[in-house]
């Protein structure tokens, strides 16, 4: 936990830390949203954005000079402070996250003892920004989007947090940074494939893209609560979009792909500086890959069959994943019987969600018929 | 499919339904149309479907052009299957003239009318497919091969939409002397476009959780409701005007008519796609048969009088039934012209097929019955 990366005065220090988070995710959010552009592009046979700069490298900076130009609109029946507050208390805990999350051994803001339950804590308090932004809007696009942001990101927090824990009781840590050293010889993906799995799927919920992105569904509500929003606070929803997505993915990477250690762990103690930055850049870049690639060919869920899918699938298997650490940690088995019974659940999991849909069908039933969930399993 | 609806569950709260209004503007209602929805949280409890923004008398407007003018207006009334709708005019006074059109412009037209349903799918599966929420994939995938449809359709008649090329007694011009050729090119990589849309939409478990069971119309309902083409089909009925009446030359062509069994959302999206295979079918065995000869049929005049009498003329658009009703008194210009568009009566059942679902079902059933405003508004 060395504060000496920049320079021995810790008020210097921490300056120059804060500074480089302060700009770097700014910048990295602008490049994202071109580079989601780009890939969303060639996945539908186009280009994507070519004009401003070489190979439209440089749209983002366009966009965002034009975000920040643009007039700040409040409808005049909005609830101004609700209103106008909203995207800052999106923004804010996106931010607050992004200070515990630790990039290597050496770049990040502060490392916490307590990391994980701080991100978990930190990360789960947007909520409340996108009711404000639903309420405060007074539009019925905005408030359906609201009610459904909150139920949905309340509801996958859990199994979110259950699959962070299942890898927390097999570190025997909630510090990143020792989470990341105790992989130095196999990934947690090689333990906890079930973990990996739904970690996974309600990362992609609690970022409510596609498939889960049923708070903005465009053709439904519209942009849900951004729908009143323009420029610069609009730009925050993006922000903060983007941001928990880059930390989602750091997260997940440190978590389950062993962090910045692997694989050159494998072959020296000492990991040079170098090697921790392409690994981390790598992994994360599977992971912004991966959500860019679901966004891109996935159509979206009914909110009722996202529910259940989070109460009646999600939420057991991860109690499930919770209860097999438990026995080996207490029975002290080997860690191979972990492998075993994590993957053979995470097995039956994928089975399971295919044959709910494509034998037996569906079992839909019009809510009219008195059932008020139609359930997916 | 009953319309009562019951509260979930007992609850405590004082509770007020809100009114939402979907439309004229929104990304789902694929035009100027609207409906108004009353929902309980998420689900539909009422729905008022408001339809007309598009209204531009698209009826009353020919009864003062001759027939060679009115051909534009079909192709304005359903801008989406021009060939079609100008099949079934020019069908309309050709059998009310008595007029005998040669073999060449018969086999042109079914080509082109069946390429042009081709391209109507492909809209469908397209939007279809944004409806669901994926960001303009499937849309990207269908208009590849609607490009390529509409470039071919643009070689032959100088436009890319309003056509104006079928004529009462023939087509207006030769098609271009590599028809043949193109339009075998055209077929294949249409084929490969099916096949790539397929994958994309059908093999989706998603898309399968969302259309399979949701809302569902029996035989019986759509027959009382009037519905026709692709919805009808998607009951299970083998109802298909170019079979049960068959008109122009599609009595010569072997091909089968898709049908489903449930009559819900996932049935009209299967219909449609197997439709689009079957229409390629149709215009492979057309192309083996187009002969040579004339574009006209005999002593056609420029100005065309038709003797006095009225007709019915029906084909299958796309969208289901397509007909016109035409009153001629002599002149050359009809003295009632009427149409009936098939999206404006599959557009009838909405309301019924749509309370008690969620609000986001609302969206994919409107979007399952394909409607084109200006054909729902003429």
């Amino acid at each position: 936990m060395t504060l000496s990366f920049v320079s021995d005065n810790a008020w210097l220090d921490a300056l120059v830390r804060m500074g480089v988070v302060g700009i770097i995710l700014p910048l990295g959010v602008i490049m994202l949203t071109v580079i989601e552009r780009k890939v969303i592009g060639r996945l539908q046979m186009r280009l994507g954005p070519m004009r401003v700069g070489p190979h439209g490298l440089l749209q983002g900076f366009a966009d965002t000079i034009k975000l920040l130009t643009k007039e700040d609109l409040r409808p005049q029946s909005a609830d101004r402070w609700t209103f106008e507050l909203a995207p800052f208390a999106i923004v804010v805990p996106v931010i607050m996250t992004a200070v515990a999350v630790p990039f290597t051994s050496d770049i990040f803001v502060s490392s916490l003892p307590l990391g994980l339950f701080y991100i978990m804590a930190t990360s789960g308090l947007g909520i409340v920004g996108f009711v404000m932004a639903g309420w405060g809007s007074d539009n019925k696009y905005a408030l359906i989007g609201g009610v459904r942001a909150a139920a949905q990101l309340i509801s996958y927090e859990i199994p979110l947090i259950m699959s962070v824990l299942a890898v927390a009781m097999i570190a025997q840590s909630l510090d990143l940074s020792a989470i990341v050293a105790g992989q130095a010889d196999t990934p947690n993906i090689a333990y906890l494939p079930l973990a990996f799995l739904i970690f996974t799927i309600a990362g992609v919920a609690e970022l409510y893209r596609q498939p889960f992105d049923i708070p903005v569904a465009e053709s439904e509500v519209v942009g849900g609560p951004s729908v009143e929003y323009s420029g610069i606070r609009w730009s925050m929803f993006q922000m903060g979009e983007f941001v928990s997505m880059v930390l989602i993915s750091i997260l997940g990477s440190l978590i389950f792909f062993g962090g910045w250690n692997l694989p050159a762990s494998w072959f020296t103690d000492d990991v040079p500086v170098a090697a921790q930055v392409a690994q981390m850049l790598v992994k994360t870049s599977f992971f912004i890959l991966f959500f860019m690639w679901m966004r891109g060919s996935m159509p979206r869920l009914r909110i009722d069959q996202l529910m259940a899918y989070c109460w009646q699938f999600l939420l057991p298997l991860s109690f499930l994943q919770i209860i097999i650490n438990g026995l080996v940690l207490v029975y002290d088995w080997p860690n191979i019987t972990l492998t075993i019974l994590s993957g053979a659940a995470a097995a039956a999991a994928v089975y399971l969600t295919y044959r709910a849909v494509r034998t037996s069908g569906v079992r839909y039933r019009p809510a009219a018929s008195g059932q008020r969930v139609g359930s997916v399993l | 499919m009953t319309t009562e609806f019951q509260l979930p569950a007992e609850t405590e709260l004082e509770t007020i339904d809100i009114n939402v209004n979907v439309g004229p503007q929104h990304p789902a209602t694929h035009g100027v149309f609207r409906m108004v929805l009353t929902v309980d949280g998420e689900l539909v409890k009422d729905l008022d479907p408001v339809i007309g923004y598009m209204h531009r008398g698209n009826e009353k407007l020919p009864e003062n052009c001759d027939y060679r003018q009115i051909i534009g207006y079909h192709d304005r009334t359903d801008y989406l299957a021009q060939f079609n709708t100008e099949h079934c005019f020019v069908e309309a006074v050709e059998k009310l003239g008595g007029i005998e059109v040669p073999e060449r412009p018969q086999y042109i037209r079914v080509i082109l009318a069946e390429l042009n349903r081709i391209a109507s799918h492909f809209m469908f599966l397209g939007a279809f497919g944004t409806d669901l929420g994926l960001p303009g994939t499937s849309f990207m995938y269908a208009f590849r091969e609607r490009e390529v449809i509409q470039d071919f359709f643009e070689e032959i008649t100088g436009e890319r939409m309003m056509y104006n090329y079928f004529r009462p007694g023939g087509v207006a011009w030769d098609v271009p002397e590599n028809f043949r050729d193109r339009c075998r090119q055209v077929v294949k990589s249409v084929r490969t476009g099916i096949d790539d849309i397929d994958s994309l939409m059908m093999e989706s478990e998603i898309v399968l959780a969302r259309c399979r069971g949701l809302g569902t119309m029996s035989t019986e309902q759509a027959i009382n409701w009037g519905i026709s083409g692709p919805m009808l089909r998607a009951t299970g009925l083998a109802h298909d005007i170019r079979r049960a009446e068959p008109y122009s030359i599609y009595d010569r062509f072997d091909f089968e008519i898709p049908t489903g069994s449930r009559g819900d959302v996932w049935d009209r999206l299967v219909v449609r796609l197997e439709e689009t295979r079957q229409s390629l079918r149709i215009v492979e065995q057309a192309l083996d048969g187009l002969p040579e000869g004339p574009l006209m049929a005999e002593g056609m005049k420029r100005i065309l009088r038709i003797p006095a009498g009225e007709v019915y003329m029906r084909v299958e658009s796309p969208r289901g039934e397509y007909g016109v009703y035409v009153i001629s008194n002599g002149s050359d210009k009809p003295w009632r012209h009427k149409v009936r568009g098939a999206s404006f009566v599959n557009l009838s059942p909405l309301r019924e097929l749509s309370i008690g679902h969620y609000v986001a079902d609302v969206i994919l059933i409107l979007g399952s019955i394909d409607i084109v405003l200006c054909e729902v508004d003429r």
